[in-house]
């Protein structure tokens, strides 16, 4: 086997400091996607440096009323916290659209954004994969794509990015805290994912020496939130197309999407025509779309799911 | 003992046979004492083999490195053609379970790496340093369709052409046509255990616990691939999880397995790892299917055509999607034909109602298309076109046909009177609903099958035969015969099976498990109450068996003391008269379906689903609903949602584990119901009984498909049914 060292970190600091002296190392969590990814030998770490007693497993609510989640709280953590529920109903929907209850009681909110895409040719170490090899190509362009994006793509890699949980974090403008040994920042999760790139095994700007170890919701929008997710099967399915929704208490909306771009696709300079104009908002927010004929169909369905969530959210308010 | 028609005998009194019975065999299973073949423990030193699949489709090794591999930490041996001698191809499939120097298809086994532990073999097994030489492929069935040759018979191979009276001018001429095209894609068993065997060899003997389905069949195949004696292996599958056609003979892990304890000498354990099964095992192949039906104003068909075109690896079968179409519906006029392109994708081989089930999805869309022309309800058009004699041999009567009692059965139970006619007239919010109905044929074959009977001194009989019970209830209907055979309850019997010692059976498949095996039980039952009675020295016509006692004459004697001084065992087999012939064997059914579609986004949500079945007695109705409620489930994955996509470019099937290939889960299944016909046939065997378990699943699909079009009035000929396809067509509305 491929033996590997597994330490159970005690702090934040003792994880990063464990993970800079291996330069290969990475931080485990729930793990549910990284030992599938070790099952298959597309990861083989030599060091996994387990951040889930480092303390990072609240959900904090701040004088300001901004919400801290720590990088280890489960997703059914998460999705059944009463704070989220109240001030954050989309999110709460989208966990619980997400994977199976036994997933979500192991995975994580980092590694839920940290999580890689679902195309199979990533998971098939016989085929060219630039994001799993870099260099070797694109076997799911002219291949099987109907699971892939369709815009915010590049030669390099065509994948989508499966998470649900990061769209409603996107429409609720999350913030991310990567900490480090020299310091913490903060990111807005509009800036933490690249989308296209010649590069596409690199997905976030997440550096090696760093650690997600928060993700912040600002203070509650009010509104009402909506989840939709579109797939093949009721359950237990990446989405074809989802959308994170929320109708805010001024009469303006704002939406992200899923399953149609490497990252949480959302066009805030076209959401005012949500309300107005469902056909230009889809126009604008797809445009510069390189979709396939196996994919295409994503378009027009995410244009059928905004209109249904838009009439239902008319009919509710009528 | 040789069956020509069942008089009235013991099991018409339903006193166990014909009674819902728990599975003798459940306590095993949901405390996880079940023993399964990756799970056999041996008081020796094992290893655990890796296969190394084929990282190409079609081509040559060019050279193999394994040094490193070899190196790497726990490995005891590398296993692959350069090493072995060539393996040879069994009698069912055509692949072998060892490429090299030629590869066949994706995924086949190229290697095997054994070491001391799995993780050990698994991490070699990526240090294997395998070399090829891609040569140009064949992956497009569409594009191959055109130019395919029929295919040859043979066995599991029917009649390429069929036909009777004149096609080509009773179509011509009849008032109302349905001449369209449907294609079903390729599908993967998907089975809960993938295929794992334990293998070691004692001297010559070789010693195997695995999964297969048909202990015959694997046998024959292991021996054929190493070049050994039949009668030097030894296989046993006492328990299987799942396999659906896919198990039906021994594949690469058993295979491998041998040979690797063959060279080491040591026990091998190998479990094909899930991304492989899809690619390196079988599948059911994709079929393109035209369909031709031209009928009178008054329903009646007059000119029936159905042609298939599926592919396969040279040598390899047809998906015979025609077959259902021969036993189906009457006309006078009729035309079947099945041809096959070689391609070089994995194998195509038997999944769970082969033929039948990709036929019916597509035959059964046509009488609805029919019906629609016709402006006859799609349940009286079926009714119309019901016999009861074979239509392409009409001096040949079914041995049992109820079709139409099962069509008006379930269309009275379904609420069928409610269904609108129209297409997109139904609606609750948002969702579109609709209703579809499908008939289900299915074959009951039957085949000889042997068992021994002994009664033990401690009074419980023990039964053997080396049937295997694949998840469908065998252990349990095996003892429930002999149960009502010696007056006995399933409490006293011992059903052992799944080991290649025992007396020989077909096995599981095909759906002749049940009836088959019942009847060599039956037949060993008799064995042994003839010797019995002849110990007492009365005739067998004089004894009776009820409360564990032997009535003789008006007197009773318990069972038990007839084995005191030692037990008493009789082995018998069941064959079959050739008078069976006279008849034709299907079982039948209707099943009913109502959906809800989404208007916008064209999401399916099946909401109930009711099937009615007609397969003679129901040994046990609890595991027969249970088989047909797994069919149903089955049927609605390949209405909605099951496809393995082929790269067409690299001549494999790409979503080649259970995240990419999708099969129903439980948010997807609605209210199910199933309902048996009260029936028997007598020339089904001495239990007149026939299998269900495919039968549960043919004629689902295409129900849920006309239910769609029903809801939406978009009618998609091309399966699964996805919501693209709808969204697709929606505009046309």
């Amino acid at each position: 086997m491929r033996p590997f060292n597994f330490i159970t970190a005690e702090s934040p600091q003792h994880a990063l400091s464990l993970v800079a002296e291996n330069k290969n190392a990475k931080f485990i969590a729930g793990g549910t996607n990284l030992l599938d990814l070790m099952k298959l030998e597309i990861e083989a770490p030599p060091l996994l440096v387990d951040i889930s007693k480092t303390g990072l497993d609240k959900i904090e609510k701040r004088e300001d009323g901004r919400i801290a989640i720590g990088t280890s709280v489960t997703n059914s953590a998460l999705a059944a916290d009463m704070n989220i529920r109240r001030g954050y109903p989309v999110l709460s929907r989208a966990l619980l659209a997400g994977a199976s209850g036994q997933l979500r009681n192991k995975a994580t909110t980092g590694g839920n954004l940290l999580q890689r895409t679902r195309c199979p040719y990533f998971y098939d170490t016989a085929q060219a994969c630039n994001k799993r090899l870099p260099g070797s190509g694109c076997s799911a362009k002219g291949g099987f794509s109907r699971l892939l994006a369709v815009i915010d793509v590049s030669d390099a890699c065509i994948a989508s990015f499966p998470s649900d949980m990061a769209v409603a974090l996107r429409v609720l403008d999350a913030e991310i805290e990567l900490c480090s040994l020299t310091g913490t920042r903060i990111i807005p999760i509009r800036d933490f994912y690249h989308g296209a790139t010649t590069q596409p095994h690199i997905e976030t700007v997440i550096r090696r020496d760093e650690l997600i170890t928060r993700i912040i919701l600002p203070r509650p929008i009010g509104g009402s939130h909506f989840y939709e997710k579109v797939r093949d099967r009721a359950s237990y399915a990446f989405a074809l197309v989802s959308a994170a929704m929320v109708f805010l208490p001024d009469g303006s909306a704002r939406v992200a999407l899923g399953g149609v771009a490497p990252k949480p696709w959302r066009v805030e300079s076209a959401e005012q025509l949500l309300t107005t104009d469902i056909d230009e908002y889809v126009r604008i927010a797809f445009s510069g779309a390189s979709s396939t004929h196996e994919n295409q169909f994503k378009i027009p369905l995410a244009k059928q799911i905004l209109t249904t969530l838009i009439n239902e959210h008319k009919e509710a308010m009528a | 003992m040789i069956f020509d028609k069942a008089s009235e005998n013991v099991f018409d009194q339903q006193r166990v046979v014909g009674k819902p019975q728990r599975r003798i065999d459940g306590p095993l299973k949901v405390s996880g004492s079940a023993t399964y073949a990756y799970e056999q423990q041996l008081n020796q030193k094992l290893a655990y083999g890796y296969i190394v699949g084929a990282q190409i489709a079609f081509g040559k090794i060019s050279g193999i490195d394994d040094r490193k591999a070899r190196s790497a930490e726990g490995v005891i041996d590398i296993i692959t053609y350069q090493n072995v001698p060539e393996v040879g191809t069994g009698a069912f499939l055509s692949a072998k379970a060892l490429g090299g120097p030629q590869i066949q298809h994706y995924h086949q086994a190229v290697a095997i790496v054994v070491a001391t532990t799995f993780e050990q073999a698994r991490a070699a097994a990526a240090a294997l340093v395998v070399h090829y030489k891609r040569e140009n492929g064949q992956y497009s069935l569409e594009s191959l369709a055109a130019s395919a040759p029929l295919s040859k018979s043979g066995a599991f191979r029917p009649e390429p052409v069929t036909s009777l009276g004149d096609f080509e001018s009773a179509f011509h001429r009849a008032a109302f046509k349905v001449d369209e095209t449907y294609t079903t894609p390729d599908q993967s068993h998907a089975m809960m255990e993938p295929h794992a065997t334990l293998a070691y060899w004692e001297n010559d003997l070789l010693h195997c616990w695995t999964g297969v389905q048909q202990l015959n069949w694997g046998v024959r195949d292991l021996a054929l691939a190493l070049g050994v004696p039949k009668e030097k292996i030894r296989m046993r599958a006492p328990f299987i999880g799942g396999s659906f056609g896919v198990k039906g003979t021994v594949m690469s892990d058993t295979v491998l397995a041998a040979l690797a304890a063959q060279k080491t000498g040591l026990a091998v354990k190998v479990t094909l790892q899930r991304p492989l099964v899809a690619n390196n095992t079988a599948h059911r192949p994709a079929t393109i299917q035209r369909v031709q039906l031209g009928a009178n104003p008054d329903g009646k068909l007059i000119a029936i055509g159905h042609k298939s075109v599926s592919g396969n690896i040279p040598g390899g079968r047809p998906e015979a999607a025609v077959l259902s179409t021969r036993y189906l519906y009457h006309a006078d006029n009729r035309l079947t034909e099945l041809k096959l392109a070689e391609l070089n994708l994995p194998e195509g081989s038997a999944m769970r109602a082969p033929g039948e089930a990709p036929g019916q999805m597509a035959l059964e869309i046509a009488m609805d298309e029919l019906a629609e022309k016709l402006g006859i309800d799609p349940v009286e058009l079926r009714i119309i076109n019901d016999t009861q004699f074979s239509p392409e041999h009409p001096d040949k009567p079914f041995s049992k046909r109820n079709l139409a009692r099962c069509l008006k059965r379930g269309a009275e139970t379904f609420g069928w009177e409610h269904r609108s006619a129209q297409p997109r007239s139904q609606k609750t919010g948002r969702w579109l609903k609709g209703m579809g109905v499908s008939s289900a044929i299915r074959g009951a074959p039957v085949m000889p099958s042997a068992a021994r009977v002994t009664l033990q001194s401690d009074g419980r009989l023990n039964v053997k035969t080396d049937m295997t019970d694949i998840g469908t209830g065998t252990y349990t209907i095996l003892a429930q015969t002999a149960a009502d055979m010696f007056g006995l309850t399933t409490a006293d019997i011992d059903v052992q099976l799944g080991d290649s010692a025992f007396p020989e059976s077909p096995g599981s498949g095909g759906q002749w498990g049940a009836a088959s095996s019942t009847a060599g039980v039956y037949a060993a039952c008799v064995a042994l109450q003839e010797k019995l009675a002849d110990e007492m020295g009365v005739s067998l016509n004089d004894l009776s068996f009820s409360n564990g006692q032997i009535v003789v004459n008006g007197k009773s004697i318990a069972l038990q003391s007839l084995a005191l001084e030692g037990e008493i065992s009789a082995e018998a087999k069941m064959e079959y008269a050739e008078s069976r012939k006279q008849f034709e064997h299907q079982t039948f059914g209707a099943h009913f379906v109502e959906v809800a579609v989404n208007e916008l986004s064209f999401e399916v949500r099946v909401k109930r689903m009711l099937a009615v079945c007609d397969a003679g007695r129901i040994i046990n109705p609890k595991a027969a609903e249970n088989q047909v409620l797994g069919g149903m489930v089955m049927g609605l994955g390949a209405a909605l949602m099951e496809e393995l996509v082929v790269d067409e470019r690299l001549g494999f099937f790409v979503n080649h584990d259970l995240a990419g290939y999708e099969i129903p889960v439980h948010a997807d299944i609605p209210e199910q119901k199933v309902i048996f016909i009260d029936d028997v046939d007598e020339y089904a065997g001495p239990l007149k009984a026939k299998g269900v378990g495919e039968l549960g699943l043919t004629g689902v699909a295409p129900a849920i498909a006309n239910a769609i079009y029903n809801a939406t009035g978009i009618r998609v000929r091309d399966y699964p049914i996805t919501l693209d396809k709808l969204l697709a067509s929606s505009n046309s509305i």
